[in-house]
C-alpha cells in the first residue's frame, strides 16, 4: 500500500489508540518505548542496558552526585553529556551508552573516584559484593594516572553503637545521608565540610541512633559503612544464603538471611513492592544474633534438682503425660494453650490441630493480652498498599516507629511524598505526630471522645468524606483494656463508611497464627481468661508455645500468679524464658533461620521462611513438636513434612485457599490471605470510663523497639540500646510532684508500687504518665490491673 | 557564651518570622551566634538548630560548608593574606612570611593576646591591587612589609576602630529589609516596624 492511497483510509475502530504515556526512544541503536517522566537511567534498565551508578537508588529521590551515570543522550540538538539519572527521557532521545565519548566519561568518573579511595579492599567488609569494584572492573579505565598521595583519616570510627564510618572509602554519594533524611527521618548524619574535606558526620555526641541506621550499611555502594554485628566476620563469597521473612513484627519484610559455615551473619532487606521496599529496622535486621545466643539445646524436665537436660523421647513422654494427666484430672477445658505467634503459619497450625482437635481444649490464645481482640481481622481489611493510597490514614494504635518500624516508613513516605494526610489519635506524642494533619493527643479511656469530637469536626469530616481512608488500629497503651480503643474504631467505622482497616497486630506471625486457628471455640478463653483461670487454680495444664506470659502480658501480677497456680506447664521455646523457669517440661524449638515455612505480616500477606542453618542443639520445628505430642496422644496429624503442613492449610483453612507451595514459589512478593469467615467481628462494645481522681496520673504503658524481650537481650549488639524504665511526667507535673528530673519516685497504684527515676517530657499530656514496657529491670508490669479499664498511679516523692 | 542570649533570641524569632520557612533562616542565625561569641560553639549551633527545627547536624553541615564561619575562637582582627596567582608574583608570599614574624604566629594561628588571626585566602577579586588582604574582611590594597606593620600598629592601638569593627560584628544580618519585602508568616502589616537592633557599637 503506498502512502497516498493510505491517507485516505480513515481509521479503523480497532486501530490501536496511541498510549499518551508512551515515549520513543532507543537506547544503543535498538529501539524502547518508554514511559513518559520515567529517567534515562530506568528506561534503559527496561531496555535490557544497565547504566553504572552510585548515588542512584530506586527508592530514594534522584541527587545527579556521582556522575557515574553520564551517557550521551540526543534530544534533536545533537548529542549531549546526560546524567542519566536525573533526566527524563524525551521523545526520539537516542541513549548511547557504550559509544566511546560515554565510555570516555564513566572511565572519567571512577577515576577521579579512585583518586582518594585507599583501595584496602583485601581489609574491607565491602570487597566482593561492592559496587565501586565491580564498576571499576566493568566501566573503569584499568589505571590511573594520579600519582598524589590520597586523603587520609583515622581508620573507621563509630557514628552509633551500631554502625562504623571509614570516611577514606566515603565516594561522597549521598546514599546514608539522603536515607537518613529522606527516608528515615533521622537525619543525624549530614554532609560536613566541603570540597576536599568533606566528610559524612554526625554532630558531636549526638550519634546516629535511628531505629533504621542498619541500611545505610546496606546501600552504602562502597565499604565506608560497616556493621558492628558482621564486621569482619566473613567474605561475601563465603556467604551462603535464602530468601526469607523476617518475623521479629507483623510487618513482615522481606530478608535475605546470610551464614557461613552453618552459622547466621547477617540479614540483608530485599525490596519487595507491597511491604518494605528494601529497607528493615535494625532490630530485624540484627536481631539474628539472639538465634545464636542462651538457647535452650536440649529437652528439659523438672526433677527434684530443678530443670534437667534429658532426651526427646522421655521429655515428650513427659509432655503428653502433663496434658493427659491433666485431662483426666478436669476434663479437656482444664487444658489451655498460649502462643504460635513468633513461629509459622505451619508450627501455628499443627498446634491449632493438636489444642482444639486432639486435646479437645476451647482455651486456645496466639496473643498476649496486648493487642486487640482477633474479631478486629473481621474488619473489611486494608493491606500496606492500599494505607498509601488513601486519601487519609487514621491512627488509632500504637506508636508505629516503636512497634511496626517499616510500616512506619511507608506511612512516612506516605505523607511525605503522596501527601497522604494523618489524623491520629494517640496518648502521647508518637513518631508520626510531627507529620501528623491532625493529632489528638487524649487521656486513656478518652479516646472514643476524641474521635467522636474529630467526626464532628466540619474540616476532619470533609477530609474523612473525602476519599479512601484506612484505620490503622492496634493497642496503643498496654494499661488499659483494649475495650475503649475498640469502641472508638467502631465509632469511626459508623462514621466513616468504606474505611478499611490494617490491623496493627505486632507479633511477627500473630496474624497467621490466629487466622490458622490458634484462636478460642466458641466457650473459649482468651489469654487474660486463660491466665485468670489459671490463677484460680482451673488450669490443670498450661501450655505455652514460644510465650512468656511474664515478659509480655502486661499485668505482670496476673502472670505471676497464673504460673503459680497452673497445676503443670508444658513450654515449648527458644530460650529458657522467665516464663519456661516455671515448667515442667521445657521442649527446644527451632528459632528464625532454622526452619522453613511461612508466615503472614499484618495485612494478611503469606511470604515463605527460609532454613540456613541447622537448629541449635537438638532443638525442633513447633509443627514437629505438636505432631509427635499428638502422636502420643493417639492421633497421627498426617504432618511428614513441613510441606505437608503448609498444604492441609492450602486444602482446611478459610482465607488461605490460594495459597499454595505453587502460588508461594511464582510469586515474589507472597500471596494475601483473607480472614477466615469464622472470625466473628466484634459487637458493639461500650465502655465506662472511671474518673480519674486529680491527686492521680493516668497510666500510658507502650513498648519501645528496644526492650528486655528475646530478641534484643540475646543480640548482644542490640542489648545494651533498650532505653530503661523511667516515668515520664509532662514538667508541670514533675513540678506538681515537687522532684527534680532525674529523682526517684514512687509510682503506686491499687496492684503495687515502684520506685523509678522521674523525667520531664513536654511530649506527655499533663496528667498522664507514661513508661515503657518491659525494659531491663523494669517493673511497670506489677502497676498495671487487667481487669481494669484504665489504670490510675499515684507518684510521690520519697 | 554558648546558646544565643535572650536578646539575640527575640532577635532570632524576628529573623525567622521574616521567612516563609524556618531553616531559610540558618545562615542569618549563625552570624548572630558568631557575633555573640566570636565564633561558633557547638551549643550554639544545637540552639539554632531547635531554633530553625533541623537537626545539630544538618546545621552543622550548613555552618562547615563556609569559609566565614569559624568553629575555634578568633582573634579580634582576622587578617587574610591573598595568596592567589596576581598576589603571588607581585609578593604575596614574602608578605605573609613577614606577617608572621611580626605578629609572632603562624599562618593560621592566633596571637595569645587574642587581638590578631592570620589566614590565607584565595583571590579576593582585587587581583589589579595586588598584592592584597582583608583586615576583618575589609580591604587593604597594595600591601607592602611595611604597611601591613603600620596596620598592625594601627590597630592595636585602636585607631582604626571606626572603620574595621570586631570580627562577627554583623553587617547584613542587622541590615533592615523593608517589611514589604519581608516572605515571613506574618502579612507585613502584621510585622510592623523592623525591630532590627543597630549593630554593636565598635568601640
Ligand atoms: S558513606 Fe557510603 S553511602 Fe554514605 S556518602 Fe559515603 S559512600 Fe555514600
Ligand atoms: S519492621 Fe518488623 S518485619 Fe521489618 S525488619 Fe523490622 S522487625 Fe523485621
Ligand atoms: S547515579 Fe547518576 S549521578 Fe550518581
Ligand atoms: S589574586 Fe589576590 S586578589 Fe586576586
Amino acid at each position: 500500500m503506498t502512502a497516498t492511497e493510505n491517507a485516505g483510509t480513515p481509521p479503523t475502530d480497532d486501530a490501536p489508540v496511541p498510549d499518551p504515556n508512551a515515549v520513543q526512544i532507543t537506547v544503543n541503536g535498538v529501539a524502547h518505548t518508554a514511559r513518559k517522566g520515567q529517567l534515562v537511567i530506568e528506561a534503559a534498565a527496561d531496555a535490557g542496558v544497565y547504566i553504572p551508578r552510585f548515588c542512584y537508588h530506586e527508592r530514594m529521590t534522584p541527587v545527579g552526585k556521582c556522575r557515574m551515570c553520564l551517557v550521551e543522550a540526543d534530544s534533536g540538538r545533537g548529542p549531549a553529556v546526560t546524567v542519566s539519572c536525573m533526566v527524563p527521557v524525551m521523545p526520539d532521545m537516542k541513549v548511547e551508552t557504550e559509544s566511546p565519548m560515554a565510555k570516555r566519561m564513566q572511565e572519567g568518573v571512577l577515576e577521579l573516584l579512585l583518586a582518594n579511595h585507599p583501595l584496602d579492599c583485601p581489609v574491607c567488609d565491602k570487597g566482593g559484593e561492592c559496587p565501586l569494584q565491580d564498576q571499576t572492573m566493568t566501566h573503569g579505565p584499568g589505571e590511573s594516572r594520579f600519582v598524589e598521595e590520597k586523603r587520609h583519616y583515622e581508620k573507621p570510627i563509630p557514628i552509633s553503637d551500631l554502625v562504623f564510618l571509614d570516611r577514606e572509602r566515603c565516594i561522597l554519594c549521598d546514599r546514608c545521608t539522603r536515607f537518613a533524611d529522606e527516608v528515615a527521618g533521622d537525619a543525624l548524619i549530614h554532609f560536613i565540610s566541603r570540597g576536599n574535606t568533606t566528610q559524612v558526620m554526625t554532630f558531636p555526641d549526638e550519634p546516629f541512633a535511628s531505629y533504621f541506621s542498619g541500611n545505610t550499611v546496606q546501600i552504602c555502594p562502597v565499604g565506608a559503612l560497616t556493621a558492628k554485628p558482621y564486621r569482619f566476620k566473613a567474605r561475601p563469597w563465603d556467604l551462603e544464603e535464602i530468601e526469607s521473612t523476617c518475623t521479629t513484627c507483623a510487618v513482615g519484610c522481606r530478608t535475605v538471611v546470610q551464614s557461613s559455615r552453618d552459622e547466621l551473619l547477617r540479614s540483608q532487606g530485599v525490596d519487595s513492592d507491597p511491604v518494605n521496599w528494601g529497607w528493615m529496622c535494625d532490630k530485624g535486621r540484627f536481631g539474628f544474633e539472639a538465634v545464636r545466643t542462651e538457647r535452650v539445646t536440649e529437652p528439659l524436665v523438672r526433677t527434684a534438682h530443678g530443670l534437667e537436660p534429658t532426651g526427646w523421647n522421655a521429655a515428650l513422654r513427659s509432655a503428653v503425660q502433663l496434658i493427659e494427666d491433666g485431662k483426666l484430672a478436669a476434663g479437656p477445658s482444664a487444658v489451655a494453650v498460649i502462643g504460635g505467634a513468633r513461629g509459622s503459619n505451619e508450627d501455628a497450625f499443627a498446634w491449632a490441630r493438636l489444642a482444639h482437635d486432639v486435646i479437645d481444649t476451647p482455651h486456645v490464645y496466639a496473643q498476649m493480652g496486648d493487642g486487640l481482640p482477633v474479631g478486629m481481622l473481621a474488619m473489611p481489611r486494608a493491606t500496606i498498599d492500599d494505607t498509601a493510597a488513601a486519601s487519609t490514614i487514621v491512627l488509632l494504635g500504637p506508636d508505629l516507629k516503636e512497634e511496626l518500624p517499616v510500616l512506619y516508613l511507608r506511612v512516612r513516605d506516605a505523607v511525605q511524598k503522596r501527601r497522604v494526610r494523618i489524623v491520629e489519635f494517640t496518648p502521647r506524642e508518637s513518631g508520626l505526630t510531627s507529620l501528623a494533619w491532625k493529632s489528638a493527643v487524649y487521656e486513656p479511656g478518652g479516646q472514643v471522645e476524641a474521635v467522636r469530637a474529630a467526626l464532628a469536626d466540619p474540616e476532619i469530616a470533609d477530609q474523612l468524606a473525602a476519599g479512601p481512608v484506612v484505620v490503622i488500629a492496634g493497642r496503643s497503651n498496654l494499661a488499659e483494656s483494649s475495650g475503649a480503643t475498640v469502641q472508638a474504631v467502631q465509632t469511626l467505622l459508623a462514621g466513616v463508611p468504606g474505611a478499611t482497616v490494617l490491623p496493627a497486630f505486632r507479633r511477627g506471625n500473630v496474624v497467621g497464627a490466629l487466622q490458622v486457628g490458634m484462636r478460642p471455640r466458641p466457650g473459649g478463653l482468651d489469654t487474660r481468661g486463660i491466665l485468670q483461670a489459671a490463677a484460680d487454680g482451673k488450669i490443670e495444664c498450661l501450655v505455652l508455645v514460644g510465650a512468656d506470659p511474664l515478659a509480655d502480658f502486661p499485668d505482670t501480677d496476673l502472670a505471676r500468679r497464673a504460673l503459680a497456680g497452673a497445676r503443670r506447664i508444658v513450654s515449648v521455646d527458644t530460650h529458657l524464658s522467665a516464663s519456661a523457669q516455671h515448667a515442667d517440661v521445657v521442649l527446644p524449638a527451632a528459632a528464625f533461620g532454622e526452619k522453613s515455612g511461612t508466615t503472614t505480616n499484618l495485612e494478611g500477606r503469606v511470604t515463605t521462611l527460609g532454613r540456613k542453618v541447622t537448629a541449635a542443639g537438638t532443638s525442633r520445628p513447633d509443627w514437629m513438636i505438636a505432631t509427635a505430642i499428638a502422636r502420643g496422644l493417639g492421633t497421627d496429624l498426617g504432618f511428614r513434612s513441613v510441606d505437608d503442613v503448609t498444604d492441609a492449610i492450602a486444602r482446611m483453612v478459610d482465607g488461605y485457599e490460594g495459597v499454595t507451595r505453587d502460588a508461594l514459589a511464582d510469586s515474589a512478593d507472597g500471596v494475601l490471605s483473607a480472614p477466615p469467615a469464622t472470625i466473628a467481628a466484634i459487637d458493639p462494645v461500650e465502655v465506662e470510663v472511671p474518673v480519674r481522681n486529680s491527686y492521680d496520673y493516668r497510666l500510658v504503658v507502650t513498648r519501645k523497639l528496644y526492650d528486655a524481650g528475646v530478641t534484643v537481650s540475646n543480640s548482644p549488639s542490640l542489648a545494651h540500646l533498650a532505653p530503661g524504665q523511667r516515668v515520664h511526667l509532662h514538667p508541670l507535673d514533675v513540678e506538681r510532684v515537687g522532684v527534680q528530673p532525674g529523682a526517684d519516685v514512687r509510682v503506686s497504684s491499687s496492684r503495687s508500687a515502684a520506685v523509678m527515676r522521674v523525667e520531664a517530657d513536654p511530649t506527655v499530656l499533663r496528667g498522664t504518665a507514661w513508661i515503657a514496657f518491659n525494659q531491663p529491670g523494669g517493673n511497670v508490669g506489677d502497676l498495671i490491673d487487667s481487669t481494669a479499664i484504665v489504670t490510675d498511679v499515684r507518684i510521690e516523692n520519697l | 557564651m554558648a546558646r544565643l542570649n535572650d536578646d539575640n533570641v527575640r532577635l532570632a524569632h524576628e529573623i525567622i518570622s521574616r521567612y516563609p520557612r524556618r531553616r531559610s533562616a540558618t545562615i542569618p542565625l549563625l552570624h548572630l551566634a558568631q557575633e555573640q561569641d566570636g565564633y561558633l560553639t557547638d551549643d550554639a549551633i544545637r540552639h539554632v538548630a531547635e531554633l530553625v527545627g533541623a537537626t545539630s547536624a544538618e546545621v552543622l553541615g550548613t555552618a562547615t560548608f563556609y569559609e566565614m564561619f569559624k568553629f575555634e575562637p578568633v582573634g579580634t582582627y582576622l587578617i587574610n593574606i591573598c595568596g592567589t596567582m596576581s598576589c603571588a608574583l607581585m609578593g604575596a608570599g614574602e608578605l605573609m612570611r613577614h606577617a608572621e614574624q611580626t605578629l609572632g604566629i603562624p599562618v593560621g594561628g592566633t596571637t595569645p593576646d587574642g587581638m590578631f588571626t592570620l589566614e590565607h585566602a584565595e583571590c579576593q577579586a582585587a587581583c589589579t591591587e595586588a598584592p592584597c588582604l582583608q583586615v576583618n574582611y575589609r580591604h587593604r590594597f597594595r600591601v607592602t612589609p611595611a604597611d601591613l606593620d603600620r596596620l598592625v600598629e594601627d590597630l592595636r592601638a585602636g585607631r582604626l576602630g571606626a572603620e574595621i569593627p570586631p570580627h562577627g560584628t554583623l553587617a547584613r544580618v542587622r541590615q533592615s529589609i523593608p517589611v514589604e519585602s519581608a516572605a515571613g508568616a506574618v502579612t507585613p502589616e502584621q510585622a510592623g516596624a523592623p525591630a532590627w537592633f543597630p549593630a554593636k557599637d565598635p568601640a
